[in-house]
């Protein structure tokens, strides 16, 4: 009962936020409206007993590629009357899109029921991990040795992605006055101050 | 609970309802009243710190300010700017107390008295903790004022630079726990000194990064010395600039859960949570309950004592610290860990 009310529940947030984040007129709106959805898929996945997904996807996606979002689109000088000039120019294309997603959404369902895929066949000698594992131990055993190779190559392509990153956007810069932390820190009051016993009515010598 | 629920009748599920709803009201009823008292606690030891007398006027030894500054800012009047976004203006403190609150339905009061007890605890906390720069980021941009601008942005990056580090600490500490749940950390807290000390702190291998955690905590929750978010010379109050009476007091009283729930997590996982600090039959006797807040008490002393004393850090040095100096040492030592416990045979 709580489980089904809590699944309707989060299953029609994430779309009505889904719906959202298309029709917020604000761009920093359609973000918060993002992260409204990806929390809720969130709940969805714990409803599955997928809880180390459901974790991950708040870790990442909420709290670090959405606050990476709300952060480059707040910054955005946003002119509305601009926004919605080349909405009927690219209308077409849109329809288009939207036309193509909506066919394959129909044929990829209508095949399933139909019976002619099947969604994966577990191997021969592959156990079923029984519910008394926490998925976590479940995902890191299969991760580490079935899909070890995978697993480094993702981790690879993670790797080049950031390099070239670093690469694009790491060039000397003319002009600037870095700090230099090292100095800073040696530095010591004897360095900088003076403690002087001045006579009344003198000046001092700087 | 819930047996005791189901012996009054109720089926299963309403049953467990019911003392889900009465064990969140157990905690966040009692913690809104510690936070108050907390608050007090730390102004009476900033005045200790800098030669003054602190509150003393409202109640014995001023014990009752907390709650007459709370009827003080009830009694306001809820001042929304003409210009700013009105509802994301009214969300954002309410999103930050609601946060605050969240994380600690995983926390373990004394042996098995926790709200939720769940696998991935310790990932849980990661990621409620993450969500808390939303209500800064979203009350400094829906202000629409200048100095709440500049205070999000720097939250927002403030925050995702410590949570990395957070990360890899955690990281540690779960690769000797063998777990991700929080009482299961505790436990395996239990004589791990000596068969005699019960806290990972004492162990030469994870003392820096106790010490680490203290630090990042300390920042991820923008305290001093790293409240640079609110700083009042640079930023007039930060992304609370704007903000006024209840709205205010959200976060103030969002903060403050947030800074009891990190010191409540530096005795969790450094500090042997509700275990005695030695694994001695007599001490025992004590409940656990009582030795969690006595190291919250502590952890939070240690907070206010540095927020007395240490200067507030420049914002490039705040970064630096988090990248340069934070990440590769925590990065280094999830190596040194992992290789140690290897070489041990710690999992064998």
């Amino acid at each position: 009962m709580i489980q089904l009310v809590s699944f309707y529940i989060f299953a029609s947030i994430v779309i009505a936020s889904a719906a959202m984040v298309i029709f917020a007129r604000n761009p920093v709106h359609s973000v918060l409206w993002l992260i409204v959805a990806f929390f809720n898929a969130a709940g969805l996945m714990i409803l599955i007993g997928a809880e180390f997904i459901a974790m991950l996807l708040v870790i990442v996606y909420v709290g670090a590629v959405a606050v990476l979002f709300l952060f480059v689109v707040m910054m955005l000088d946003i002119d509305f009357a601009e926004l919605r000039a080349g909405f009927v120019k690219n209308v077409p294309l849109g329809l288009l899109l939207a036309v193509v997603l909506a066919a394959e959404l129909v044929l990829g369902v209508g095949a399933y029921q139909a019976g002619a895929v099947t969604l994966g066949t577990p191997e021969a000698g592959a156990a079923t991990v029984s519910a008394a594992v926490p998925n976590i131990e479940a995902i890191g055993g299969l991760l580490y040795s079935k899909y070890v190779f995978m697993f480094e190559t993702a981790g690879l392509i993670l790797l080049v992605a950031m390099v070239g990153a670093i690469v694009l956007t790491h060039r000397k810069s003319h002009g600037t006055r870095g700090q230099s932390i090292s100095s800073q820190v040696q530095r010591r009051p004897e360095d900088a101050t003076r403690n002087v016993n001045q006579p009344v009515g003198q000046g001092i010598e700087l | 609970m819930t047996s005791f629920f189901q012996t009054l009748g109720m089926s299963y599920e309403a049953a467990w309802f019911t003392a889900t709803i009465a064990g969140i009201l157990l905690i966040a009823l009692p913690l809104m009243l510690a936070v108050a008292l907390i608050i007090y606690a730390e102004r009476k030891l900033w005045a200790a710190f800098a030669l003054r007398r602190g509150p003393n006027v409202v109640g014995p030894f001023g014990v009752l300010q907390s709650f007459a500054d709370g009827l003080k800012v009830f009694l306001q009047e809820t001042i929304i700017p003409s210009a700013s976004n009105r509802g994301l203006f009214l969300i954002a403190p309410i999103i930050t107390f609601t946060v605050a609150l969240m994380a600690w339905a995983v926390i373990p009061f004394a042996d098995g008295v926790v709200l939720s007890n769940i696998n991935v605890g310790l990932l849980y906390i990661l990621a409620i903790s993450s969500l808390g720069v939303y209500g800064v980021v979203i009350a400094g941009w829906a202000s629409n004022s200048k100095y709440p601008f500049y205070s999000a942005m720097r939250a927002a990056a403030q925050m995702i630079s410590y949570e990395v580090s957070i990360g890899f600490i955690l990281i540690c500490i779960v690769l000797w726990a063998g777990t991700f749940n929080v009482s299961g950390i505790v436990e395996g807290q239990r004589g791990h000194i000596f068969g005699f000390i019960n806290a990972y702190a004492f162990n030469p291998l994870l003392f820096p990064i106790a010490i680490m955690f203290l630090i990042s905590s300390m920042a991820e929750t923008a305290r001093a010395p790293f409240d640079l978010t609110e700083a009042e010379s640079e930023l007039v109050a930060g992304y609370q600039t704007e903000y006024s009476s209840m709205a205010f007091a959200l976060f103030w009283l969002g903060e403050y859960a947030n800074v009891l729930l990190m010191c409540a997590l530096n005795a969790i996982l450094f500090w042997g949570g509700y275990l005695p600090p030695v694994d001695w039959a007599p001490l025992y006797a004590v409940p656990g309950i009582i030795w969690f807040f006595v190291k919250i008490l502590l952890m939070f002393f240690v907070f206010a004592w540095v927020k007395a004393t240490v200067p507030r850090y420049r914002y490039d040095q705040l970064m630096r610290l988090g990248w340069k100096v934070f990440l590769p040492i925590s990065l280094f030592w999830v190596f040194l860990v992992s290789g140690y416990l290897m070489f041990t045979g710690h999992f064998a």
